[in-house]
């Protein structure tokens, strides 16, 4: 891809991000709204250079949580889904809890967390799993259960055990499936960091991004909550991508079916 | 589904009316004429849609002796695939015996893994035979060349033709390394010019690295084209109405006139049996 195209590629986002805080900006201007519920963007904006130094300290902390924490809800899950998918009597006992497992309050359990594991880094990812690992095992048992029977009859035929049908055919064809379940955790796993930190106590000077957002709420430091807040929103699609990018590498043929070579 | 549910030994004699009892019957490979595949008065019914049973097989008797190339023709839905899944121990029947060497299958859809090289595809029996990848690359790459397959070797298979995806399975189902091939209506799919040219391929593959073969097709051309032997079933429950010897001259054209009067034979046992 040419710099011309990278440029064509990225201008209808540029374009909607431009008209988005232009129309917030005017907005506020108007005077529709106290600043200290809504800081325009040019508040923000300056919040965010003169807080970069505090901001980029509390990053730290959530982007451990969130990249700790959902590779732990991507194994945990896909392990998951896999056991399921192997053992029939597995999902009937496991499905319904793990449905239920996402309607769980973590502000009711974080106390509990908390003397459990401490004020490190354990009690967050605990809910950061929990609250990402579901999708990852729904795409899996999909994807573990799309293989064409004929498939399975014919590895049968090669004399191929249940273990190398797993193998050669399950496994790779769930792979797509469990990415896209990925993608899925990946997008809620910042806002599953902003609970984990809100609802579980935290000791230290930097306790991450979502403790700063409510510290600021609550001192009516709003532009640098806001800014905060970019800060995670830009987090998440520098996240999102960077797995698109692992997909092409781990599954290319899923792209290159669809022709989309790149 | 539980493919993988009762073991499946070295024997693959099924006899539905003494499970128990599992002769020891080795395949034959020396030409001495006895039977490499012998299905006595198999039936086999499965549970329909509405769950009634449906008898796709009743009371069918085949043989194919070793080297043989047997073609079953018959109209679309008389139990052909039942019956293949049958002689490859896929499934049991519920009446009657079947004696064969372990069968490799080669179904209608390719079902090449598109996660994987042609090669390595052709080589996915010795994988599962755990022989090295090296190795298993290199004695499918053996059978590539000699097969006229080479520079093919490392494309996809959506970068294939149909006709070159079935080769490709064909292969496959070599490298099982199996002496019963069965062949479930393997160019179905093809159009007709390419369904010629795989016809004249998979007769000269079959001239360098013979083995038994078990074909079922709805295309009498195509039997009569590649068999040693036809076998005409009639429609659902299927059982054989007829056997064609063709004993011709290979290479066979479609047009000799040899070949079109034994079209014009089955044709007729076909039209018969569905008389019935």
């Amino acid at each position: 891809m040419t710099m011309r195209d990278r440029i064509v590629n990225a201008l209808p986002a540029v374009v909607l991000v431009v008209v988005a805080l232009g129309a917030w900006e005017a907005y506020v201007d108007a005077g529709s709204v106290n600043t200290f519920v809504l800081p325009a963007p040019h508040e923000v904006g300056v919040a965010l250079w003169n807080n970069a130094g505090l901001l980029s300290a509390n990053l730290a902390p959530t982007a451990e949580e969130v990249g700790v924490g959902i590779l732990l809800a991507l194994l945990c899950g896909f392990a998951l889904g896999v056991l399921i998918h192997l053992f029939a009597p597995l999902r009937r006992a496991v499905y319904p809890l793990a449905v239920g497992s996402q309607a769980i309050p973590v502000a009711l359990i974080g106390v509990l967390l908390v003397f459990w594991w401490g004020f490190g880094v354990l009690p967050k990812l605990f809910v950061i799993v929990l609250i990402c690992f579901f999708p990852v095992v729904v795409t899996t048992v999909d994807g573990l259960a799309s293989v064409d029977p004929e498939q399975l009859k014919l590895l049968r035929t090669l004399d191929a055990s249940r273990w190398q049908a797993f193998r050669f055919a399950e496994l790779p064809a769930a792979l797509p499936a469990a990415i896209s379940g990925a993608r899925i955790a990946l997008a809620v796993a910042v806002i599953g960091a902003y609970i984990a930190e809100t609802s579980t106590a935290t000791s230290g000077p930097y306790p991450g991004l979502g403790r700063e957002i409510d510290a600021d709420i609550n001192a009516l430091q709003t532009s640098r909550a806001y800014a905060a807040a970019v800060v995670l929103f830009v987090f998440a699609i520098a996240c999102f991508y960077t797995l698109a990018l692992l997909e092409r590498r781990l599954a290319p043929w899923a792209h290159r079916s669809r022709g989309d070579i790149r | 589904m539980n493919l993988w549910g009762n073991a499946r030994e070295g024997s693959n004699v099924q006899t539905g009316l003494q499970p128990s009892r599992r002769a020891q019957t080795r395949p034959q490979t020396d030409g001495s004429g006895a039977p490499a595949v012998l299905v006595r008065r198999v039936s086999r019914a499965y549970g329909g849609r509405d769950g009634a049973p449906v008898q796709a097989l009743a009371d069918i008797s085949l043989h194919a002796a070793a080297g043989e190339l047997l073609a079953v023709v018959g109209p679309s839905g008389c139990g052909k695939t039942t019956l293949l899944e049958l002689i490859c121990g896929l499934q049991r029947p519920d009446h009657g015996s079947i004696e064969c060497a372990p069968a490799a299958l080669m179904p209608q859809r390719d079902l090449l893994l598109p996660w994987l090289s042609a090669l390595d595809n052709a080589a996915l029996a010795l994988r599962i035979a755990r022989v090295p990848r090296a190795r298993a690359r290199e004695r499918a790459g053996a059978l590539f060349a000699e097969l006229g397959l080479e520079g093919f070797e490392l494309a996809r298979p959506y970068e294939l033709s149909g006709g070159m995806r079935q080769r490709v399975a064909f292969v496959r189902t070599l490298l099982s390394g199996k002496q019963l091939l069965c062949l479930d209506e393997p160019f179905g799919a093809l159009d007709a010019i390419t369904r010629v040219e795989m016809h004249t391929w998979l007769a000269s593959a079959l001239g360098r690295e013979p083995r038994t073969v078990v074909l079922v097709t709805h295309d009498v051309e195509e039997a009569i084209v590649l068999a040693d032997r036809v076998a005409v079933c009639s429609p659902r429950p299927g059982r054989v109405v007829a056997e064609l010897e063709v004993g011709l001259e290979r290479p066979r054209r479609r047009t000799d006139p040899e070949v079109v009067a034994l079209r014009e034979r089955a044709l007729i046992a076909l039209a018969r049996g569905s008389a019935r």
